[in-house]
């Protein structure tokens, strides 16, 4: 914007899932020592929050950088239909190779809402209970964090 | 550098219509929001500043000066008023969320003098805001 200012729309949804951390590539003992808890063959559940901040040009016509009708569909559509009450680890392609960490569940909502066309995805930040929260700004988050 | 955030709350009335669109096309851009007789929010503004630390009294700003500044611009501005007809600062635009912080934003950038706005965030609901700040700013 010709002012130097940048504005940013941020949007906070929930879902409800399970997931389990285990990984392929370590022993039952190391699964249990690395993941505790976590690592329950029987899984467990969390209320997530992830919080979505676009941005882009205000719309002079609507005061908008995107209408939230079109924002809360897509993301509706590819990350809250796609997790909520699913079990992560069984029902999420993305979860069969990774491990559904909230790390790595903050990535995959980050490349699923980096498509959408009508504003710019600057991060994604999921919380996995009130205590725990977790940000991902794509590659450029090293370079911020860095300043 | 240390960012410090001080936060307050102000109630208001707004409607979301463009007289440069047809009837038909408010009610399906801003669906609800374009009721004529408005509806209003309980907003909450988180204002963060950044600076160093006075080595003398510890402080990037003075927390009762940034109060006053708050109380001064914004809610005297805009607590209990319909923004869309009270606040000269809003004339001609419609009070979304991202044009209200920026209003905020070329509102209280002159007056903090210690210290330089950072970062101003205005919460329209818990999960609905906008964030406004320098281009090439780190989000903190």
């Amino acid at each position: 914007m010709s002012d130097g200012l940048k504005i940013e729309l941020g949007r906070r949804y929930r879902f409800a899932a399970s997931h389990r951390l285990h990984s392929e590539s370590l022993s039952a003992d190391e699964n249990s020592r690395v993941y505790g808890k976590c690592n329950n063959p029987y899984g467990h559940g969390h209320n997530y929050v992830v919080e979505i901040s676009v941005s882009g040009t205000v719309d002079p016509a609507t005061g908008m950088i995107a209408n939230l009708t079109e924002l809360d569909g897509f993301v509706e559509r590819e990350v809250i239909e796609a997790f909520d009450h699913r079990s992560l680890n069984e029902e999420v392609p993305a979860f069969r190779e990774k491990v559904p960490t909230t790390e790595n569940v903050c990535i995959e909502i980050y490349q699923r809402v980096k498509h959408f066309s009508k504003a710019k995805l600057e991060r994604v930040r999921v919380e996995e209970t009130a205590n725990n929260s977790f940000e991902y700004a794509g590659e450029e988050l090293a370079d911020l964090r860095a300043v | 550098m240390i960012y410090l955030t001080r936060k307050i709350e102000f109630s208001a009335s707004h409607l979301y219509h463009n007289p440069a669109l047809s009837a038909e096309e408010n009610k399906r851009v801003f669906g609800k929001c374009n009721n004529p007789h408005g509806h209003g929010h309980n907003y909450t503004l988180e204002v963060t500043v950044a600076g160093e630390p006075d080595p003398v009294t510890g402080m990037v700003l003075d927390l009762k000066e940034l109060k006053a500044i708050l109380e001064r611009e914004i809610i005297q501005r805009m607590d209990h008023r319909f923004l869309n007809y009270e606040v000269a600062e809003l004339k001609g635009q419609i009070p979304t969320c991202e044009n209200i912080a920026k209003v905020i934003w070329n509102l209280l950038e002159p007056k903090i003098v210690q210290g330089r706005l950072h970062k101003v965030r205005l919460y329209e609901t818990p999960d609905l805001f906008a964030d406004c700040y320098r281009n090439g700013a780190t989000q903190a």
